[in-house]
């Protein structure tokens, strides 16, 4: 199964530039056209599931706005009998 | 469900204050401080690091990174980092400069710095044109470009070639590594991180003058969108500024990051 993700989009830094929604290998990432940041930007967000936590998204962000988060595997719990 | 802190993949670099930069949407002189910034903090040298800020659209950049920093004259950077490094020796002392800065106005004291073989780090943003003002023809420019001060392009009857630095500076004694990196797809800016580490690994060691250009965009004066800057980028900008490894002496070989 694939990892599991997800990122945070900062109001504060999202310029709504679109480079992370074209490099997003997974294409979750579209402008949120329902918000505005105070700056008066559409910034990023995911608006479906899918996405993996690759962060290539957040190597292309020229404004440092995105936090990717990637689900953690329990590779190393003990199992239980 | 863990904890997001155990969950986290990347966030934004310590070394970068909370300001939000004022570059225009789409700009990738972020990505390039977004680089610097990590591998400052990678290296943890945050504390020792010297920045010198240049004139043109990254003049503001003392404001957005947490660690020192001086503001130089126009294309003054080198020759002020110079004095910087000498006077404090162990510090890490980087200069960041534009095309119009470096390869114009500043166009002698990065080649004397450079022929000096002064201990700093350049890091060269080449977006081939003067964006601060509006967009001028700069050295840089590519032949046929319009700028706002070459409307029909930039013709080199008149105007001439574009100055490619990587290579003019690669010649020089002085210089222990310099080579040419691009910001326009996840690979490159992960190669382009990699050459500023060993950027600043140089320094560290003592191994000479440093440089890494860096191909950039300039969405505003160029009149595209970001994602179409980046295209223009990968096929105009790099077969004129071919990538590469121009001079990286045997000693800066040996270093394993």
């Amino acid at each position: 199964m694939a990892a599991k993700g997800w990122i945070e989009v900062s109001d504060t830094y999202c310029k709504g530039c679109e480079l992370c929604i074209s490099a997003c290998p997974q294409d979750v990432i579209e402008l949120n056209m329902s918000h505005l940041t105070p700056k008066g930007y559409h910034p990023a967000h995911t608006f479906k599931d899918g996405c993996t936590g690759c962060a290539i998204c957040a190597v292309v962000c020229p404004d440092a706005a995105i936090t990717v988060y990637r689900e953690v595997t329990k590779v190393n719990t003990p199992v239980t009998a | 469900m863990t904890t997001p802190a155990n969950n986290l993949v990347y966030e934004r670099p310590e070394a970068f204050t909370d300001m939000p930069t004022h570059y225009c949407p789409g700009c990738t002189h972020g990505v390039a401080h977004r680089l610097v910034a990590e591998v400052l903090e990678e290296m943890n040298i945050m504390d020792k690091a010297i920045g010198v800020a240049p004139v043109g659209c990254a003049v503001f950049a003392y404001n957005y990174f947490d660690i020192d920093f001086v503001e130089a004259p126009h294309g003054r950077a080198p020759a002020m980092a110079t004095g910087v490094k000498r006077v404090l020796p162990d510090r890490v002392v980087f200069t960041y400069q534009g095309d119009g800065d470096l390869a114009s106005i500043g166009m002698g004291e990065i080649v004397h710095a450079a022929a000096r073989g002064e201990n700093l780090t350049v890091i060269f943003i080449n977006n081939a044109n003067f964006g601060m003002t509006g967009g001028q023809m700069a050295p840089t420019t590519l032949p046929g470009m319009k700028t706002s001060s070459s409307q029909s392009g930039r013709d080199v009857e008149t105007q001439g070639y574009p100055i490619k630095v990587s290579e003019m500076l690669s010649t020089l004694e002085g210089v222990g590594y310099c080579v040419r990196r691009s910001l326009h797809d996840p690979k490159n800016i992960r190669l382009a991180k990699k050459a500023i580490r060993t950027a600043f690994e140089t320094q560290v060691r003592g191994l000479g003058f440093s440089m890494v250009e860096l191909l950039s965009t300039c969405p505003t004066n160029w009149g595209m969108t970001p994602v179409n800057s980046l295209k223009f980028v990968e096929e105009h900008m790099i077969p004129a500024y071919p990538l590469g490894d121009y001079k990286i002496s045997e000693a800066i070989k040996q270093i394993k990051i």
